[in-house]
């Protein structure tokens, strides 16, 4: 996936939308920032998710940190092999790192979500 | 009680410059790691690590009441010290819980005490209201001075070579006087945090930049790498040492932390020796290890259970590198503190499965040629 087709949320998770799927992971930026990844704790498929809300956790030697869900929906696919090799999180964030498929409610929502230039300012402003 | 500017360590614009995140940590800020945790860790375990610790509270006592000052208020016996002796000592409380744990140096004359950053300022009150008349006075030093560790098995040499005088004289828990890297005064002691062998130096501030570098040069060849607060935490861990605010605290005695051996009731009155031996007779909890099943870390708070039963909480919870598991220190009931005991864990309302196990964690292996 390229970054700069994407979209973020300002907790760092990015979104492709296919139609009314959308793939979501988390920025280079925020696993870079997490570091010595441990576990990742994931909705399973047919959970319903509300934009803003936590929909998992992800583990690092150093913190507990929470991932929202950037757009509301119904989960329809999860990336079962991250429970088995967080590496591909930290190796391939924008690739085989994603964390969930979502149905989406409202394809129109991810409009409100930054896109990758506005999120690169954001992170360079902040750090 | 954080004031809103952290303060600064002599090295702060080195670890900034250097890749260092910096965190607030008990009101100073200090990188809590450069690289990876993981991998400042396994630089210590396995070859030599550079820790900033210049937060700690580095502080003076002068006058001939000093002694009794400092026998008063601690609950060691720092008149058994000989000269360019360390003791580790405990402040208590009238009720015997801690106010804080400290390292007490006696040069043969005066003393200095190290204590942690987040309780220099309960330290000096203390003192200050136990004065008593004593004729001796407290001078903070933390902001004249630094103090850096140098930790893991390629310490000593990496440290020798920019030191003065011989390492191999010096003994554990002791200290020296000498110049490192040409004309910097310094006080050097065998002490640390880490379960390794390693040592602390103490340089006027002005001074830190230049020992660091010239540490990180000569630790090169040995692979050293500068280390956060967050390897610093791991590695006491490992190593089963207990951290303020976690093992110890001000409602926890110090019989349940595991600290009762730096307790000596039988060297007359001291604050909180009343107190402190109603405690031994009856600590109330015990300090024990676990180590989980699954890799989620077990953070201070979570309750532990056997059978069915909470039975106490956990203390501290961290990623073992060198296990390659998630371990945990708890305090729990007494009878409940068997090795080999099956225990679950409350990690964020999940169950977590964990084994009581031995402390420490880590033992440090023994030199080659040494007599097991």
């Amino acid at each position: 996936m390229d970054p700069s087709t994407l979209r973020f949320a300002p907790t760092h998770e990015w979104v492709a939308l296919d139609g009314a799927t959308a793939t979501v992971g988390i920025s280079k930026f925020a696993v870079d920032q997490l570091t010595d990844l441990l576990t990742i704790e994931l909705p399973t498929v047919g959970d319903r998710l509300t934009a803003g809300k936590s929909l998992g956790e992800v583990e690092s030697v150093k913190s507990v940190n929470d991932v929202y869900a950037p757009v509301g929906g119904e989960v329809i696919e999860v990336n079962e092999a991250l429970a088995d090799n967080i590496q591909l999180l930290a190796e391939e964030p924008y690739g085989k790192g994603w964390l969930v498929k979502i149905k989406v409610d409202d394809p129109a929502e991810i409009e409100k979500l930054m896109d990758h230039a506005a999120y690169e300012t954001k992170i360079a402003e902040e750090h | 009680m954080a004031s809103a500017t952290p303060l600064k360590t002599p090295l702060y614009d080195w670890h900034r410059t250097h890749g260092g995140r910096i965190v607030d940590f008990a009101g100073w800020a200090m990188p809590v790691q450069y690289t990876s945790i993981v991998e400042e860790h396994q630089a210590v375990r396995n070859r030599v690590g550079l820790f900033d610790i210049s937060h700690m509270g580095r502080l003076a006592f002068e006058g001939p009441g000093a002694l009794s000052w400092i026998n008063r208020v601690c609950t060691n016996d720092a008149k058994k010290l000989s000269p360019r002796q360390i003791q580790y000592s405990l402040l208590a409380n009238d009720l015997g819980g801690l106010i804080d744990d400290v390292l007490v140096y006696f040069t043969g004359k005066t003393y200095d005490l190290v204590c942690n950053a987040s309780n220099r300022e309960a330290v000096i009150r203390q003192f200050e209201e136990h004065l008593a008349g004593s004729k001796a006075k407290l001078i903070d030093r933390t902001f004249e001075t630094a103090m850096i560790a140098v930790q893991g098995p390629s310490a000593q040499a990496t440290l020798q070579a920019i030191y003065d005088q011989p390492l191999d004289a010096l003994r554990y828990y002791h200290f020296g006087e000498g110049k490192l890297a040409g004309d910097v005064p310094a006080i050097v002691s065998r002490t640390g945090y880490t379960g390794e062998v390693g040592f602390e130096l103490i340089v006027d501030a002005d001074q830190a930049v230049k020992v660091w570098e010239a540490l990180l040069k000569s630790g090169e060849s040995y692979g050293i790498l500068p280390c956060g607060l967050g390897a610093r935490d791991t590695l006491r861990l490992e190593a089963g040492m207990p951290l303020y605010g976690h093992e110890l605290s001000d409602s926890i005695n110090p019989y349940a932390s595991g600290v009762g051996w730096a307790v000596k009731l039988d060297k007359g009155d001291f604050v909180g020796s009343d107190a402190l031996s109603q405690h031994q007779a009856s600590p109330g909890a015990t300090r024990i290890g676990l180590r989980l099943q699954g890799k989620r870390i077990a953070r201070q708070g979570a309750a532990v259970s056997i059978g069915g039963r909470v039975v106490g909480s956990v203390t501290s919870g961290a990623f073992s590198p060198t296990l390659g598991a998630s371990i945990a220190v708890a305090l729990v009931d007494p009878g409940a503190a068997v090795v080999g005991t099956e225990a679950i864990i409350d990690v964020r309302g999940k169950e977590e499965p964990a084994v009581i196990v031995e402390l420490p964690f880590y033992k440090r292996p023994k030199p080659a040629g040494a007599q097991a």
